[in-house]
């Protein structure tokens, strides 16, 4: 899929944005983010079980969903803020697993019409620190990494990286 | 979560060390080979002493490590934190690559089912959401 997904996050920042583009009118990407049983089927590292509790994408309105692995339950929940199909959600975002409640992050998604069908998505989260975005990304990184890979990863990494730098 | 926390700190000191332009240009300069306090202080407008502050900060983070080679002790770059600072966002970028491709399927199923359907359009669209 030539589409790439472009993730900026400037050091000492608290915001990050999410890039990219699609082969589909915005109408359905709209839908895709809007509609729970749309929502489910994309949303999540795969190998978790995904279930939306409550979608009501109206202004004003809430939505959580559970992603699950083995008896673990990890929770997010937020409000709409406001949703104008099919250009635009606005609304928060917050982690139920987290030692202390108010992380909130308030997240923006437009939905930009290209031309032949196509359409392209940018999304802003902004953070209450940068630690928060920090913490978060960190996160997402293990979330999205089998462990063991990671370990070996890792490893690997800084193995590959030792062995250039003798080199020099 | 400890992984990530102690992850988080470390990526600190490595975003505050290149926060600096300064400290970048040094550490560009050393990626093509280790240099002295001396070769470093040449190409900037700065003392010696404050090329040296700088160096402090970016072996702190352990973005940089001296030698030992006679008299004088050439600082060195070490690639480990730098890759870490670089694979923290890919493997996040990754992470949403990977949902966004699991959506490119989604809306494929969408727009075929939009083509397919002519008059009653949600009782159609409900039995192949179903049917999957």
């Amino acid at each position: 899929m030539a589409n790439k997904t472009e993730v900026k996050a400037e050091p000492g920042k608290q915001e990050l944005y999410i890039i990219r583009e699609f082969d589909a009118p915005r109408e359905l990407l709209f839908r895709a983010h809007t509609e729970a049983g749309l929502y489910e089927k994309w949303v999540g590292p795969k190998d978790m079980k995904m279930s939306v509790e409550k979608m009501d994408a109206v202004a004003g309105g809430s939505f959580s969903f559970v992603h699950e692995r083995g008896g673990h339950q990890y929770k997010f929940f937020g409000v709409y803020h406001d949703v104008t199909a099919p250009e635009r959600l606005i609304g928060t975002f917050e982690f139920d697993g987290l030692p202390e409640r108010g992380h909130v992050i308030l997240g923006t998604t437009r939905f930009e019409e290209l031309p032949n069908g196509r359409s392209r998505l940018v999304h802003q989260s902004v953070f209450q620190s940068v630690q928060d975005r920090d913490g978060m990304v960190a996160s997402g990184m293990e979330r999205g990494v089998t462990e063991g890979y990671e370990k070996l990863d890792t490893m690997l990494g800084t193995m590959i990286a030792r062995t250039h730098a003798a080199e020099k | 979560m400890s992984y990530a926390i102690t992850q988080s700190r470390r990526l600190d000191a490595t975003f505050a060390a290149l926060a600096d332009p300064t400290r970048r240009a040094i550490l560009a300069r050393l990626a093509s080979g280790d240099a002295t306090v001396n070769d470093l202080t040449k190409p900037f407008k700065m003392s010696q002493p404050a090329i040296s502050k700088h160096l402090k900060v970016l072996e702190r983070a352990g973005l940089i490590s001296h030698i030992q080679v006679a008299q004088s002790r050439p600082r060195r770059i070490e690639a480990a934190p730098l890759k870490e600072a670089t694979d923290w966002l890919e493997n996040y970028r990754k992470f949403w690559e990977e949902q966004f491709e699991r959506l490119d399927e989604l809306l494929e199923e969408l727009k075929l089912a939009s083509e397919t359907e002519t008059t009653d359009t949600h009782k159609k669209k409900r039995r192949k959401k179903n049917g999957k």
